[in-house]
């Protein structure tokens, strides 16, 4: 247990939290829960961009990041407005109950 | 030395982010997300993005948090039955099977010994020289400029986009 990290480490340790956020959004039924699913499997991302930024010497992947950080802040303003339009329609936030595009 | 660092917070990472999916009260799985966050911002450090890791804990724990804790106390979500007692039980154990594969071949791939590509000139020590937010502004506002300017836009956009769909 001595010496650096490895890029491995990080790397699965990253696959682990994509996989965590996966099953979030599979057996959840509650759309707030999906939505933090969603967050979590875009924060295993990033940390597959930091630690290849960190390993291969390039700031490219901490200002992909960034740029994911922002889109994020705009995805869950956006998200969570649709989820309070649906609450208002249906009274719930159960994705099972929300068919309102069923054919 | 960094293992040290590292075995922790990664360990605080995967229990946090188990919790969320786990819980059943949607307040506990917000804060428990929160203590994910954290344990990665601690990460960035260790990988040497200090900007990120500030930048995660302000945008992330603060703002998205924040956010979320609101809607899940204006909405006064109620507890859902667990999984295991839901109708489509067995597309779920195959949902689950499916995950377990895809975690599989991500472990192979990385096993695989190909995740290296082209060096960059970024190394710790001209980061350490100049400093990791002097150099992120500075490849903001030259390299980048173009997608910097279009993020501030889509922002804009989403401003808008929220007051249309929440208003009454």
């Amino acid at each position: 247990m001595t010496g650096t990290v490895p890029l491995n480490a990080y790397l699965i340790l990253s696959a682990a939290l994509f996989a965590i956020g996966v099953i979030g959004v599979l057996i959840r039924r509650n759309a707030l829960i999906i939505f933090m699913a969603i967050e979590l499997m875009l924060n295993a991302v990033n940390l597959s961009f930091v630690a290849f930024s960190r390993f291969l010497a390039s700031m490219d992947g901490q200002i992909i990041v960034f740029f994911v950080m922002a889109v994020a802040a705009a995805e869950v303003a956006l998200g969570l407005a649709i989820i309070i339009a649906l609450y208002r329609n249906k009274e719930s936030v159960n994705v099972d109950e929300i068919n309102l595009l069923r054919g | 030395m960094e293992w040290l660092v590292f075995a922790p917070l990664a360990a605080m990472a995967l229990a946090t982010a188990l919790l969320v999916v786990i819980l059943r009260n949607p307040i506990y799985c917000a804060l428990s997300l929160v203590g994910t966050f954290f344990a990665l911002s601690g990460l960035y450090l260790l990988l040497q993005a200090q900007f990120i890791a500030v930048v995660q804990v302000i945008v992330y724990a603060g703002a998205i948090m924040v956010l979320f804790l609101f809607v899940i106390m204006l909405l006064d979500v109620g507890h859902e039955p667990p999984p295991w007692l839901r109708r489509d039980a067995p597309r779920l154990a195959l949902g689950i099977g499916l995950v377990a594969l895809l975690l599989l071949e991500l472990a192979v791939a990385i096993g695989s010994k190909v995740s290296h590509g082209v060096r960059g000139s970024y190394t710790s020590e001209l980061v350490n020289a100049v400093g990791n937010t002097q150099l992120i502004g500075r490849l903001l506002f030259t390299d980048f400029v173009i997608p910097f300017e279009i993020t501030s836009v889509i922002l804009l956009i989403a401003i808008v986009g929220v007051m249309v769909l929440a208003r009454r």
